[in-house]
């Protein structure tokens, strides 16, 4: 069978994408979200129970820094005291205040460039999956570009190890303005579980200005999607 | 010659030699340094592996802990050297075993442990041009802030003909590939040889690892390289579950075998997306992509996670299943399997895609045995190597399955085997399917330790040395990767190629650039 009739028997796998759409099932893990438990206890053990800081309890209420989640899940899965509530959904970009977004011109045709600096792979591939026939950015307007001198904005993975920091630097001074930079992951929003340490940096914005993150550990490709439509205002962020 | 088929052989040929039982079929021996080449000259005539290098630094000792495991039922014999505190140096190990190569200069950086006739020491782990030599990071007095230098550096030129130049690739090219640089060795026309410079995203997990609670480290193992988070972190807990004695439950035992085989198979449709894409054979790719989503999808629904973070935990898993769910997840995959078949038939019977994978790539099986890789890769060279088979851990040693070998060792083969592990690995996740009943996790106790543990990401070996402080935090951990002994195998894949073939060659390797910076 030729390749044609493979793909078009296969049908349009391509699903909708609307901000504040439901997310199908298992396209992306949640995010713990602020939870009152019935005793002060169950608040401050899963305080205790998370391992980079990202709950704090006061009270009865436990509420969530998602800069700070690595989706370790230790708070989705208790014993003895009560988990927290999680939140099935995806519009986690955040900007920083302020922001400016990037011109109409820029609707529709947004060339994106990726740097690696020092992520895990996971990331990565969530990015690799943008262009799947699920994610299909291509029908936003969505490019990946091989260099920086043609992009508009820079994707950051990873915690920005001490040996990415000049290559990050320089391909940031290599992009023709107006430019922006959206760091993906835990990793670089925060340097998560990596940084600030001896051989990472706390995360993209130690080293270039930073106008949109990304939290996730990983964020799915539907995160992503809607932190580049943010980028160009064409879908509004919440945080 | 007398045969060195067990440990027991390797003791009573040196029955001289100090020696301790570290567990049942790990044995330690303690040598002089100058008899290290001739005991592993004697195990590697008699098929001993070489596992991994570990060298250890405390306040009043600096030791080498060489790992070595023959095949099936042999067990594992530690090789514990003293090294000298006054010179720091210590006889290589290279020119017996060639694996140990990058073993070998991973420590000299991180140890500042020189080795003697080593062929080439230097500019590994940290980069010459930014870094002054002799930093020891992984030394107990190493500063906590290194300042970087920026020093002239030149790649070393191997080709002295006229007109012979390197092209640089990386660090940063590509879509969305991993930050690397690779030197690629040229007169003009057909590429001579590549050289790749890692270690751009080294974090020094080994380092953060130090002091912090066994529970938190696995965190950093799976985040090492999260599309093989769960075959990682099994190898981790594994080496943790050993040296505290715990007792794991059967039912986390299966379950996690069955979390492992499926993370196996969503990895290899993510490698064979990588294949198709390589070649531009977009239709096959997207295809591919469907798959891999569609069992990431299928991993969240039943785990919460797309990438299996946080299922496991020291002593079992950190969350149970109900038989509903398993249920479903296997329907899920079992649905998805006969597409795998199809696309298999589809590419092979594609002119356009063989010409560009078949010959390309080649590492012969001479050499695969020679440098010891492991995984895919080796198994695609005819090495019949496989941890789940040669040292079971988890439910392995019950499961019916074999392991696929090729022999051709070129990027089709290769591909092959991907295909047909998946195949196997689904045999495995039927027999596993009904997980016994009972509890999840094992008693933890609080006493210190120390093992290697190990398991077969869907990379290859993975292994794991961990010692563990009475207070259940980590005193010194080591992990050798399956892709850091593997890109010895990009070396040799990579000798006279034409530069349109390297997108496809590297992919075909499904090398790891974050497990092998770490």
């Amino acid at each position: 069978m030729s390749w044609f009739l493979l793909g078009i028997r296969s049908g349009i796998r391509t699903e909708r994408y609307a901000a504040n759409a439901p997310a199908p099932a298992g396209a992306t893990p949640g995010f713990p979200h602020e939870t009152r438990f019935e005793t002060t206890d169950d608040a401050a053990g899963n305080q205790a129970r998370c391992p980079t800081g990202a709950i704090h309890a006061q009270g009865d209420v436990a509420t969530v820094n998602r800069d700070r989640c690595i989706h370790c899940m230790r708070c989705a899965s208790c014993d003895g005291s009560a988990a927290m509530e999680w939140k099935v959904d995806y519009n986690w970009a955040h900007g920083t205040d302020g922001v400016d977004t990037l011109p109409a011109a820029f609707h529709g045709s947004l060339h994106v460039r990726v740097i690696d600096a020092g992520d895990c792979g996971a990331c990565l591939n969530e990015i690799a999956h943008l262009s799947d026939p699920f994610y299909n950015a291509h029908r936003h307007g969505i490019f990946i570009t091989p260099t920086p001198r043609h992009a508009d904005v820079l994707l950051v993975v990873g915690p920005v190890t001490q040996q990415m920091r000049a290559e990050l630097a320089t391909a940031y001074e290599a992009m023709p303005e107006p430019k922006r930079v959206v760091a993906i992951g835990a990793c670089a929003v925060s340097g998560g579980i990596f940084g600030p340490s001896v051989m990472c940096a706390a995360g993209a914005s130690s080293v270039v200005p930073v106008d949109i993150f990304v939290p996730g550990c990983p964020p799915p490709p539907l995160a992503i999607v809607h932190a580049l439509l943010g980028v160009c205002e064409s879908k509004p962020l919440e945080r | 010659m007398k045969p060195l088929g067990s440990v027991q052989d390797v003791l009573a040929e040196w029955p001289f030699l100090a020696h301790a039982s570290l567990a049942p079929d790990v044995d330690l021996i303690k040598p002089p340094s100058d008899m290290l080449h001739a005991i592993a000259t004697r195990l590697r005539a008699h098929g001993w592996h070489l596992g991994t290098i570990v060298a250890s630094e405390t306040a009043d000792a600096t030791d080498l802990r060489y790992c070595f495991y023959g095949t099936a039922g042999r067990g594992w014999l530690h090789v514990l050297l003293d090294v000298d505190r006054q010179t720091r140096q210590t006889p290589s190990l290279t020119p017996v075993y060639i694996s140990a190569d990058r073993h070998e200069r991973e420590i000299e950086d991180l140890f500042s442990i020189t080795f003697t006739a080593h062929p080439r020491l230097g500019d590994f782990v940290f980069h010459d041009d930014k870094w002054a030599s002799g930093i020891g990071l992984m030394r107990p007095q190493a500063p906590q802030h290194i300042a970087q230098t920026n020093r002239p550096w030149e790649p070393h030129h191997v080709l002295q003909e006229e007109g012979a130049f390197i092209m640089p690739v990386g660090p940063i090219f590509s879509g969305h590939a991993e930050s690397a640089l690779f030197l690629l060795e040229t007169v003009g026309e057909d590429v001579v040889r590549a050289v790749p410079r890692l270690f751009y995203k080294y974090r020094a997990i080994e380092k953060l690892a130090e002091g912090r609670s066994v529970h938190d480290v696995l965190l950093l193992v799976e985040r090492c390289n999260g599309m093989s988070a769960l075959g990682n972190g099994w190898g981790y807990c594994n080496a943790v579950e050993s040296a505290l004695g715990i007792d794991v439950p059967a039912r986390a035992l299966a379950l996690r075998t069955l979390l492992a085989e499926l993370e196996r198979i969503r990895h290899h449709a993510g490698a064979i997306r990588e294949i198709c894409e390589s070649t531009a054979l977009t239709v096959a790719a997207n295809q591919a992509a469907v798959l891999e989503e569609e069992l990431l999808r299928v991993t969240a629904q039943l785990t919460g996670h797309r990438y299996l973070f946080g299922t496991l935990a020291v002593g079992g898993l950190a969350r149970d299943f109900d038989a509903e769910a398993i249920a479903e997840m296997l329907v899920a995959v079992h649905n998805i399997l006969p597409r795998f078949a199809k696309m298999r038939e589809a590419l092979e019977k594609t002119g356009s895609f063989l010409d560009r994978i078949e010959n390309i790539g080649l590492i012969s099986p001479e050499k695969a045995q020679t440098f010891e890789l492991l995984g895919p890769m080796a198994r695609a060279s005819g090495v019949d190597l496989d941890l789940r088979t040669s040292h079971p851990y988890g439910r392995y040693e019950d499961a019916e399955f074999s392991v696929p070998v090729e022999y051709e060792g070129d990027g089709f083969a290769r591909l092959r085997v991907l295909f047909r592990e998946v195949e196997q690995s689904a045999r495995i996740l039927n027999g596993v399917a009904n997980a016994p009943g009972g509890a999840l996790r094992g008693e933890i106790p609080q006493t210190p330790g120390s093992a290697l543990g190990w398991a077969e990401a869907p990379r290859g070996a993975s292994l794991h040395w961990t010692c563990i402080a009475a207070d259940l935090s980590l005193l010194r951990y080591h992990f050798a990767p399956p892709s850091f002994r593997n890109w010895h195998g990009f070396h040799i894949a990579t000798e006279d190629f034409a530069f349109q073939d390297f997108p496809i060659i590297l992919a075909t390797l499904d090398l790891s650039v974050a497990e092998n910076d770490r």
